[in-house]
């Protein structure tokens, strides 16, 4: 299979030509042997396709389309929200509540009006991504959770479209781009995704709101130099970003032969069921709704009456500083160490941000012996939210 | 000595120490010591049958030990055992806070 790099001048499309506007545009391009007309007209002829307008996907968009890739695929179902603002950059506070795809568009145009830009409103699932990866030529890869990552490496195989890759997790990130005709897929790295609740999200883990910025520019990078056939590309490389430490570390990524998609002996020859394949089943009850719980109105009503309640809580200390119901804090890592400062015949009522960790605490609790202890379903956000507006949320 | 890195989803079980120095004259050695210093990563690294679980990498210096000598791997003064989980960013997940690990 030909290669984008194998595109020789005499076989640019008509839509590939540079009108005088576009080559006044892209003079900075022009001007570098690297690139020259024929790189550029290479990067019109282009077609990627970007999952995700969020923190990944918006330096991302925002770069591919300042260089004059010609068409750019979106496909994100999300809205955008206040707290998004901190980090996905394509997108302002007048935008909050529109849909990420509609924002994203607008900027997008604005930057570079010679864009094909194709948006995909919809959630990517195993019955559209084969068809759709088939129309353009690379696919990177900007999205949260595991099922979807595992979705883009198998159709990314299955249709011989590389995966450019990024991914993040609060101050560190990682790079590479899978699925080339050589190198390695994405399960050649990860057979298996972690077990949910394993690795926290950007909500509960935080994220330090450049770290995308970092990651999605080096994603677009390796974008435009496949589309170039230009340097060498991360492909067999894990490229380990370390923001704090600002440290930039390699590793060798080998094909694995024993791959079950791009193997030898390919087992995988459909897209499957990636919620299931990462443990995740269906939809859920809302997190603590299956250990003992109590309404954040019902603890008002104890707390108002005087009524001998202890309030264990069990965020970390940074977020104590934020807000806090003047609970006793012992964050939840720390928990099985200091279990011994709490008096099992006392009701306890264990909180955290959003109700997720203080479950955690009160299965282990109860499972140690204590059965007066129950879960403020919701957290502090839910108390700030319906008892005291005051309270400041985050 | 050999010195592993801790990634930052699993600081929080190395008492936050995002490298740890072990005596060891293989990987296997290495991880044993690890977790036999800092005990709640073991069921984060390993399955309850005690294999290493699939979505954690150990690479020593930059190459997968898996295409190595796995844990007879040799390591010597100087050489960096690097942990490489899988990461995702982003979405809570819906199942977040049935399996939790505590």
């Amino acid at each position: 299979m030909a290669t984008i790099s194998d595109v020789k001048p005499a076989d640019v499309k008509p839509e590939a030509v540079l009108s005088n506007d576009e080559i006044l545009r892209y003079s900075r391009h022009l001007i570098m042997p690297e690139v020259g007309m024929e790189g550029q007209q290479k990067l019109k002829a282009a077609k990627v396709l970007c999952i995700g307008a969020g923190g990944l996907g918006s330096p991302l968009a925002l770069y591919l389309t300042a260089a004059g890739v010609g068409t750019l695929g979106i496909v994100d179902f999300d809205v955008v929200d206040y707290t998004n603002l901190q980090r996905q950059i394509i997108h302002t506070t007048a935008d909050v509540g529109r849909k990420k795809l509609d924002s994203a568009a607008e900027k997008l145009m604005a930057i570079n009006p010679f864009l094909n830009l194709r948006p995909f409103d919809m959630k990517l699932t195993s019955t559209n991504a084969l068809e759709l990866f088939r129309e353009f030529d690379i696919v990177a890869d900007g999205t949260d959770n595991f099922p979807t990552r595992y979705l883009v490496n198998d159709a990314c195989v299955l249709t011989g479209k590389p995966n450019v890759y990024g991914s993040i997790f609060r101050f560190e990130g990682q790079a590479s781009v899978f699925a080339t005709e050589d190198g390695p897929c994405y399960r050649c790295l990860y057979p298996e995704p972690p077990p949910p609740g394993l690795v926290p999200s950007c909500a509960e883990g935080g994220v330090l709101g450049i770290l995308p910025g970092l990651v999605g520019v080096i994603q677009a990078t390796e974008t435009i130099k496949l589309i170039l056939g230009q340097g060498d590309s991360l492909a067999g490389r894990l490229l380990l970003v370390d923001a704090l430490g600002m440290k930039f570390r390699e590793l060798k990524l080998r094909k694995n032969p024993d791959c079950p998609i791009c193997g030898t002996h390919r087992t995988i020859n459909a897209l499957i069921d990636y919620d299931q394949f990462c443990g995740i089943r269906g939809q859920e009850e809302p997190a603590g709704n299956d250990v003992p719980s109590i309404s954040v109105e019902e603890l008002k009503k104890k707390l108002d009456a005087k009524a001998d309640v202890f309030i264990l809580d069990v965020r970390e200390p940074h977020e104590y500083q934020i807000c806090n119901l003047k609970g006793y804090l012992i964050p939840v890592g720390d928990l099985p160490k200091r279990v011994n400062e709490l008096d099992s015949s006392r009701e306890i009522v264990a909180h955290c941000k959003m109700g997720g960790r203080s479950a955690k605490a009160v299965n282990f609790l109860r499972r140690a012996g204590f059965t007066k202890v129950y879960n403020l379903t919701g957290g502090i956000l839910a108390w700030a939210d319906r008892v005291d507006p005051k309270m400041p949320k985050y | 000595m050999a010195q592993i890195q801790i990634p930052s989803p699993l600081r929080q079980y190395s008492g936050k120490h995002a490298s740890v120095e072990i005596p060891a004259k293989t990987v296997g050695e290495a991880l044993t010591g690890l977790v036999a210093l800092h005990p709640e990563l073991k069921r984060h690294l390993y399955t309850d049958e005690g294999k290493l679980r699939a979505f954690v990498n150990v690479y020593v210096n930059d190459e997968d030990m898996r295409y190595l000598q796995k844990e007879a791997t040799a390591v010597k003064d100087g050489d960096t055992i690097s942990i490489v989980p899988s990461i995702a960013g982003g979405a809570p997940d819906s199942a977040n806070f049935r399996r939790a690990v505590i």
